[in-house]
């Protein structure tokens, strides 16, 4: 093949049509791996794929260069067709060094692309990595390996600028990124914007100049023959936008401000992977949120917990380790019967466990880990962009039964990213707080017929005067009461009141059918990858459906007969069991159960196989 | 409003609840005062709001015909400062006690203050757990035997109102439960304090360390075990014939003997200065202790510094001023969009 040099004028190499790829960008954390990924994301999102997107970065800020322990990675799957998981294998990577490689390599499909950073290949590096030799001879038989000097390319395009050799090194990322907009026709107008509008000076320069040599390496040069073309996916209109989880969560907490006319308090403290929350709340001060970062995981809450008894809307945001902290005052709530929410980010455990990584294994922990009969509700995302309608209804659910209410999400969903149809505004949910007025009557704990709610009676409205506290109280009137028959219906009505909000939950629905042999029930992040692998399995001829809950307590009022339309239920969580613990509990039900605790989601395959298994097909 | 609030009494902020401490315990002279005091601050009752964590003192709550609430453990700053920087109108007031206050909720009662929430934080200072039966406290003195050690207490106890003076306080004073006008004064004093005024009452526990502060709460010997402290007066105490004062050079108190009819300023005594920036003065008078100094009583330290709440408000008044109140669908649509045509 000619190469072409042209430095204008179209591309005069093939290009080539694919329905779906998904790419792995993997290097040093400081390498600038995260934020590659999110701008091949924004335009992969403005060339009209459908996408999903996974970024997996160390605990570490800046781990030792080179090594194992310090590589980020950011994967994108992106099609023309509708999809749901950011892909079980790349079909390419792009290694920044030999760890990235090491790290990465295993989940590359055989005969996918590698493309290396050449000039980090030395043998520092492979000792670094661990590796003995250079691996890339070997690898030529499974892959297609590409190998570019990014280094040596990016210094060239900036030699006449002023920039030390550091400051120049840190614009690869860009070369990287350039040529992979070549190579999958992604527009660069948008990155470009951005450099423009980010960076000043030399930097902008560089940075800017570095892209497009990326850009025009892939054009010209021999090692890559073709390009690749992925069409628009058929989307249902609207106006879109890219959404991580977290991001969305914060945007449902502001709209749910907004939606009850109520000012949003915050009290969190600084916990990965749920810190973003509170980042992105901070941001909103002109919304009225008025964030508090406290001074541990104990004093988020209870703070949360004081504004809600102030009358404004609590919220607190944490992840596994500061939940465990939280729980003596989310108890406090439960007992003074007050609204707040409490945002569990899991992340893989026990104790400070693996902090970026993946897990759901804070169920039975949201539901029983606080001491005593304890009841609340407790939600589960399912996709990043329902973080932002859970928190709605999350709101709306606690001020309506006044009630502490746990949402669980994930590092999965917290830092991945998919498409977002933005709602309209008007249409959100309104919900309009009646705050107790009147002293006719009034009791701290005389109940709503309804909803055995207790009224909110806010310091500041003359005449309602009262105390509350963590000391049980005399049902109705609330004063302080030891007596044993007082404890018993306080107890009872605890648990009505939250088995009451039953009434207003929708159905479950089934996903692929709504009877026959085998149900698979996932929640909260595992959706992607449970439905992906139940459509899989049913265009392979399989009778599985699945269902996905988002209300673990209650349950949905008819779950427990859609369980038995199925011949066999399987739970597919990424925790020891504790659903499927609890279905069995529940219905009596012969639950199996699908487990993983790796740190990272599903792969659609896993799920697929552990159909396979129990349909006796694999 | 003025006319309504005229015609509160004491009466008007007594709950209708039975108060259950034990006979004799100093908590009933703070709460007979606190009640006392309320009706003179210009305040709505239904704008009061007393809030309380764990122990004999945080019942206090439940006898206040306030808004109230009694939460956890060392908490009650926490939750505090969340109903203050939710409603900044709110007249908030935290009841704790030395075990809650500085043990388990030690870290919150530093943040509480260095943060200057405007809050009244009343510490009633027994130097006992009594509603756990009498185990030692961080305040207990080393050596006293209790149940939790019959040998004798080896942990070295905290000054609370040196503790607050650390953190950053603004205010710091000190009363005596029995001591009805000088814990009125204190508490008139506390409540007009924009910022948060840590006050630690003396207190009697009558069952588990009785007599504690049995030499500055009775009228005899009050006068040469208590020093009283007025901005601008030299530190005078002691009874005609025994008349003494203080004098703080370089952090280090001294005692300055005087003849009844001496200037105890040209004596070289110490002038008091709530006002002084540097807390270092103050410091040297919260750890003034018997058996050779007195304890001194009243504002300590009472400075100006914006407040938490305020401040908190502000950026939201700014933030709204620069760009507008906010506005959903922009903030959804903010960053990169694109549309997709039907």
């Amino acid at each position: 093949m000619s190469s072409s040099q042209g430095p204008a004028g179209p591309s005069p190499k093939k290009s080539q049509r694919v329905e779906r790829v998904a790419i792995r960008f993997a290097g040093d954390s400081g390498d600038g791996v995260q934020l590659t990924g999110t701008k091949f994301t924004e335009s992969t999102a403005l060339a009209g794929n459908d996408l999903s997107t996974l970024p997996d970065f160390p605990a570490e800020i800046r781990a030792p260069a080179g090594t194992l322990a310090g590589v980020s990675g950011y994967q994108i799957h992106f099609a023309s067709a509708d999809i749901r998981t950011p892909a079980d294998q790349a079909d390419v990577l792009v290694a920044f060094n030999p760890a990235a490689l090491r790290a990465c390599l295993a989940d590359v499909r055989a005969g996918g692309m590698v493309i290396v950073n050449s000039d980090a290949f030395t043998d520092k590096n492979f000792e670094r990595a661990g590796y003995t030799e250079d691996p890339l001879p070997a690898l030529h038989e499974r892959y297609r390996v590409v190998e570019v000097p990014v280094t040596r390319l990016t210094f060239e395009a900036l030699k006449d600028l002023s920039l030390s050799q550091r400051e120049a090194g840190r614009s690869k990322n860009f070369f990287a990124l350039g040529l992979l907009y070549w190579l999958y026709g992604r527009p660069l107008e948008a990155t470009l914007e951005w450099i423009g509008s980010r960076f000043e000076g030399e930097i902008r320069e560089a940075n800017r100049r570095v892209l497009m040599a990326g850009y025009h390496f892939g054009e010209t040069s021999e090692l890559f023959p073709v390009s690749f073309e992925v069409p628009r996916a058929k989307i249902e209109p609207g106006t879109y936008r890219n959404i991580t989880g977290n991001t969305a969560l914060a945007y449902g907490c502001v709209a749910a401000s907004v939606c009850m006319d109520r000012p949003l308090v915050v009290g969190a403290y600084p916990i990965t992977p749920a810190s973003d929350v509170l980042h992105e709340l901070a941001k909103h001060r002109s919304f009225g949120v008025k964030t508090f970062q406290a001074e541990d995981e104990i004093a988020a809450v209870s703070a949360a917990v004081g504004a809600s008894f102030a009358g404004m809307l609590g919220l607190t945001v944490t992840s596994g380790p500061g939940f465990l902290l939280k729980q003596e005052a989310i108890n406090l709530a439960v007992v003074a019967e007050l609204p707040l929410v409490i945002v569990d980010v899991q992340r893989a455990g026990p104790s400070t466990g693996l902090p970026t990584k993946e897990e759901q294994a804070d169920l039975l922990c949201a539901l029983h880990g606080r001491s005593s009969d304890s009841p609340l509700p407790v939600l589960a995302a399912a996709t990043p962009s329902d973080c932002f309608s859970i928190m709605i209804e999350a709101f709306a659910m606690a001020v309506k039964y006044m009630t502490p209410v746990v949402v669980l999400s994930d590092s999965y969903l917290a830092n991945s990213a998919e498409p977002w149809r933005l709602p309209d505004v008007a249409e959100l949910p309104r919900q309009q707080i009646r705050f107790r007025t009147d002293p006719d009557g009034f009791f701290p704990y005389v109940r709503d017929d309804e909803t055995l709610a207790r009224p909110w009676a806010i310091p500041g409205t003359p005449g309602l005067e009262h105390r509350i506290g963590g000391l049980e109280k005399q049902d109705g009137k609330g004063n302080v009461s030891y007596l044993p028959e007082n404890h018993q219906r306080m107890t009872d009505l605890r648990h009505a009141k939250i088995a009451r909000i039953a009434q207003d939950l929708p159905p479950v629905e089934c996903h692929g059918a709504d009877a026959g042999k085998l149900l698979i029930v996932g929640w909260g992040g595992t959706h992607g990858a449970i439905t992906s692998a139940v459509d899989e399995a049913r265009a392979a001829g399989h009778d599985v459906a699945s269902v996905h809950l988002r209300h673990l307590n209650p349950l949905p009022p008819n779950l427990g007969e859609v369980l038995r339309r199925f011949e066999r239920v399987m739970v597919a969580e990424l925790n020891t069991g504790q659903l499927s613990r609890l279905l069995r509990a529940e219905f009596l039900v012969d639950a199996q159960s699908l487990t993983k605790v790796q740190g990272q989601p599903f792969k659609v395959s896993e799920v697929r196989s552990g159909i396979d298994r129990l349909l006796g097909v694999a | 409003m003025a006319e309504p609030l005229a015609k509160l009494t004491k009466k008007d902020f007594e709950s209708d609840q039975e108060v259950r401490w034990c006979p004799g315990c100093g908590d009933y002279s703070v709460l007979a005062n606190v009640q006392r005091v309320m009706p003179e601050l210009g305040v709505p009752r239904e704008n009061f709001v007393f809030v309380s964590g764990i122990g004999c003192s945080s019942r206090f709550p439940y006898y206040m015909n306030t808004y109230g609430f009694h939460t956890i453990h060392g908490r009650a700053p926490a939750f505090a400062t969340g109903i203050k920087l939710a409603r900044p109108e709110l007249s908030v007031w935290v009841i704790t006690g030395d075990g809650d206050g500085l043990s388990i909720g030690g870290n919150h009662m530093l943040h509480v203050i260095r943060r200057n929430v405007d809050l009244q934080i009343l510490l009633f200072n027994n130097r006992i757990y009594g509603l756990t039966k009498g185990q030692y406290s961080p305040t207990s003195r080393v050596g006293m035997r209790n149940k939790s050690t019959p040998m004798g207490v080896i942990d070295y106890p905290i000054e609370p109102s040196a503790f607050a003076l650390g953190a950053g306080a603004t205010f710091v004073a000190r009363t005596v439960d029995v001591d009805a006008p000088g814990l009125q004064e204190v508490l008139r004093r506390a409540h007009d304090h924009r910022g948060a005024a840590f006050v630690e009452i003396l207190q009697n526990c009558p069952v588990y360390n009785d007599g504690e502060w049995a030499a500055i709460e009775d009228k005899k010997t009050r006068v040469d075990t208590a020093l009283r402290l007025e901005h601008g007066q030299p530190l005078v105490y002691g009874a005609k014939g025994q008349r003494r004062g203080i004098r703080i050079e370089h952090g280090v108190p001294t005692v300055v003997p005087l003849r009844d009819d001496e200037d105890p300023i040209a004596a070289g005594v110490t002038v008091h200065d709530e006002r002084a920036q540097s807390p270092a003065y103050h410091f040297a008078l919260a750890t003034l202790a018997p058996p050779e100094f007195p304890i001194p009583v009243g504002v300590l330290r009472a400075i100006e510094r914006p407040t938490y709440e305020r401040m908190l408000q502000s950026q939201i008044e700014s933030a709204v001023e620069a760009r507008g109140p906010g506005k959903l669908d922009k903030l959804l649509r903010s960053g990169d969009t694109w549309t997709v045509e039907g």
